[in-house]
């Protein structure tokens, strides 16, 4: 069943046409890769998604239900949560009253403080600490348990990999393993194209605002990838100079 | 012991700049929106307070319970109905907003009531007081408002700390997009910090009309009395609230000990000290003045 489904969305950045008609379908269950370069329309969709911004033209769909006109905090009722690019944590609340303003919903599922707790162990031992004194990785943990707060069935995420060390990254990634194992979709936006390709089962990469390339990761050949995200073959001879 | 009574009158009187300055600073808290028609609605509260008085008699102290939920109601309507319409327009139009509104009200009393002073008589609860030291009386009056005051900031506190529409308020006090996306209603949010600013300074407006005289243009200096508490204690933390209350109470009644005319300005010119050497306020941290 299609979770999700964008109908030929067109959305404005500024003055620039961010995304030109572009039609999207996500099923139930699976982990949506969606990759491009800086200014493809990534971070336009995802802000479609979340609600907090209207599309000029083209619907959005959740469980087929319109929701084009709800306002993001309506949508995370609804289920779908965003774990924005940077973060934006509550710098001045604790870790638990960040987590805790996740749950303002009140979505009955399998997450609670425990279950974050459990998720990220090494956040549960800095829980009255301020969120703003925390670590890149921590504070990216804390934000992603406040999203999962509210019980969402589409969890989208925007660079979570940015800023992070390696070994994080890792372990951020394996934890997404086990949040989709709960049942919940996820939308994976980001740059670092080796995690996300290799965490998602389906991927599309945007330029310019279109869908130029999409498959299962592994059908998608590095060729592939790297001519639909620089929109031009680099060719044998320029692949041989980097 | 002048001194001494000096300081001990100041103190109380902050009390009651505390609960001007409360909602003051948990509306600019949440949303950015500085309530340029605060003080005057405390006013409006006072003459409401008159006119059920003339109607149904009594002591003004009853009608308490019957101004404070209704400044709370009409807040709740009015950021929902023009508050709210006023921050979409970009960030002159709430300024231009709450002083239109100030305006508004201000000549509506005066066209309604006069330009006479008034007062909320009391009876004896107005000129009683008890004897702490030689030489030193408070007003009961006083001592009550201040310990109302202290009652409302714990209370105001722990409503915040212990509630989740209390955690909805300090999370979107924090950071508005990451409060919308986290299913917190921004519009609600804010509706329910100005019901509490209204309440509480309806509560302010009350014991001011009971302390003195007060008459259609006196909102703005309660207004700047406000201003002053929030400044001097720092931004967005209560506690603060009530010491910068106090601080500036102290300051005028020690400043009006030194020469009668002068406690005002002796109150405005520590405002004045304080914003230049210390910014982020008596309480305040320094982070907080760089956000």
């Amino acid at each position: 069943m299609t979770h999700l489904r964008l109908d030929r969305v067109t959305a404005y950045y500024g003055h620039l046409q961010a995304l030109q008609e572009l039609s999207l379908g996500v099923d139930q269950g699976e982990i949506l890769a969606v990759i491009g370069a800086n200014g493809a329309g990534k971070s336009t969709l995802l802000s479609l998604i979340s609600g907090e911004q209207a599309p000029r033209e083209g619907r959005v769909f959740f469980d087929d239900i319109d929701i084009t006109s709800l306002a993001p905090h309506q949508r995370v009722r609804k289920g779908i949560a965003l774990v924005p690019e940077g973060r934006h944590l509550f710098g001045t609340l604790s870790v638990e009253d960040n987590l805790r303003s996740g749950a303002s919903t009140r979505r009955r599922g399998t997450w609670d403080l425990d279950a974050v707790y459990e998720l990220f162990p090494f956040i549960a031992a800095r829980r009255k600490h301020r969120a703003a004194v925390l670590s890149g990785g921590e504070q990216q943990a804390v934000a992603i348990g406040r999203a999962l707060m509210s019980n969402p069935s589409l969890l989208l995420l925007d660079e979570v990999s940015l800023g992070l060390a390696p070994v994080i990254i890792r372990d951020l990634y394996a934890a997404l393993q086990r949040i989709t194992a709960e049942g919940t979709t996820l939308l994976v936006v980001e740059q670092n194209i080796t995690e996300a390709l290799a965490a998602a089962n389906y991927a599309i990469c945007l330029l310019e605002g279109r869908v130029v390339l999409e498959g299962k990761p592994d059908t998608l050949s590095q060729r592939a990838i790297s001519q639909a995200y620089f929109g031009h073959d680099l060719g044998p001879s320029s692949k041989a100079a980097s | 012991m002048i001194w001494l009574n000096a300081v001990v009158q100041g103190l109380l009187l902050g009390g009651l700049y505390a609960i001007f300055a409360c909602g003051l600073s948990l509306m600019f808290g949440v949303m950015r929106l500085v309530n340029l028609a605060h003080g005057d609605i405390g006013v409006l509260a006072a003459y409401f307070s008159i006119i059920l008085i003339e109607h149904l008699g009594g002591n003004p102290l009853w009608t308490f319970a019957a101004v404070v939920p209704v400044a709370a109601l009409v807040g709740y309507f009015l950021q929902r109905f023009l508050f709210d319409r006023a921050l979409d327009g970009g960030e002159l139009s709430p300024l231009l907003v709450t002083f239109g509104l100030s305006i508004v009200i201000e000549n509506l009393l005066q066209q309604t009531f006069g330009a006479n002073d008034q007062s909320l008589n009391i009876g004896a609860l107005s000129y009683q007081s008890w004897k702490i030291a030689t030489d030193v009386y408070v007003g009961r009056l006083n001592v009550i408002i201040f310990v109302i005051a202290v009652i409302v900031i714990v209370g105001l506190q722990l409503f915040l700390s212990k509630t989740r529409t209390g955690l909805a308020l300090r999370a979107t006090a924090d950071n508005r997009r990451a409060a919308s996306l986290s299913g917190i209603n921004p519009k609600r949010t804010r509706s329910i910090a100005t019901a509490i600013a209204l309440a509480t300074v309806a509560i302010g407006g009350l014991f001011l009309a009971m302390r003195t005289s007060f008459a259609p243009t006196s909102g703005s200096s309660d207004l700047l009395f406000a201003f002053e508490a929030v400044i001097i204690g720092g931004l967005g933390n209560l506690w603060g609230t009530l010491i910068g209350g106090i601080a500036l109470g102290i300051a005028q009644t020690v400043g009006s000990q030194i020469n009668a005319a002068d406690g005002i300005l002796i109150g405005d010119l520590v405002f004045l000290a304080i914003l230049a050497f210390r910014p982020q306020g008596l309480v305040g941290l320094k982070s907080e003045v760089a956000r």
